[in-house]
């Protein structure tokens, strides 16, 4: 694997209606500053359809996680038509429940209760980027 | 959804790159929660990228505003590739510009500068929200 396929692409939905892209967009966020990196690597997921051939190259280029705010899954769907299939597909709801933390209700303005759901949904985004490095 | 009941739909780019795209999604919020709660309704981009059906509806029967953080317009872009009906555009670069006092900073958590720069710029907004209800009220 080389340098560049090193990193791992993050897909953030980035909901802007829901909680769960609130918190999507801001574990992706932490991910990518504060937990992984330089393991890491993100795109707009807008930027998929505002953008051109090197936009769509992204998911050929580095495996990629999606991470969704709820269960329509955009982030993924979108990954998968408009530049390829994500090696790992991620759902804030699912990753909540499966650790016992209740989905906030704050979309915006994130007090300690968001923010450590928000941690825990970038742990698990971590743990899925060493897994997929480890597998080369 | 009938004539009376219109709402702008708000749509805002949230890139995750820059403190320009929290800008953008600060002013959707002000825009949809303080500004004119009653008129307007938020709606996540990412559903237009799905081409999610209830979000098709909303943006092929009501006027929309588009806010994006920077140049690539990837907020409009996603709009106007499905046909809505009228679309309002607006980038938070141009409301930086204009309020150049306001620097905005941080995309997880923007910093004061940039949530007052957001909600300036919700407030300007308002005029459009009302004039685009106006029009559509002229239509009926």
């Amino acid at each position: 694997m080389s340098d560049q396929t090193r990193k791992v692409g993050i897909i953030s939905c980035s909901g802007e209606a829901i909680p769960g892209g609130t918190l999507s967009r801001v574990a992706c966020r932490k991910v990518l500053d504060e937990l992984r990196p330089d393991k890491s690597v993100t795109l707009c997921f807008p930027l998929f359809v505002a953008g051109g051939e090197e936009e769509r190259m992204f998911a050929d280029l580095f495996p990629t996680i999606t991470v969704d705010g709820c269960e329509k899954r955009c982030a993924a769907i979108g990954t998968e038509r408009l530049s390829g299939k994500p090696t790992k597909s991620l759902i804030v709801t699912e990753i909540l429940k499966k650790r016992g933390i209740a989905l906030p209700t704050k979309l915006r303005n994130l007090g300690d209760e968001e923010k450590a759901a928000a941690q825990a949904v970038a742990e698990e985004i971590a743990a899925v980027i060493d897994e997929i490095l480890a597998t080369g | 959804m009938s004539e009376q009941s219109k709402k702008v739909a708000v749509f805002a780019c949230s890139g995750i790159g820059k403190p320009l795209g929290s800008v953008a999604r600060e002013i959707g919020y002000e825009l949809t929660e303080r500004v004119r709660p009653d008129n307007t309704v938020l709606t996540c981009l990412a559903l237009l990228v799905i081409n999610d059906p209830e979000a098709l509806k909303l943006i092929t029967e009501n006027p929309v505003i588009a806010i994006d953080g920077c140049s690539l317009s990837c907020a409009l872009k996603c709009i106007e590739a499905h046909n809505a009906q009228v679309v309002r555009a607006y980038q938070s670069i141009d409301f930086f510009k204009k309020h150049n006092g306001l620097r905005p900073e941080g995309i997880i958590e923007l910093n004061d500068a940039g949530k007052k720069l957001a909600a300036l710029a919700a407030d300007e907004l308002a005029g459009v929200v009302d004039e685009l209800l106006a029009e559509e009220a002229k239509n009926v």
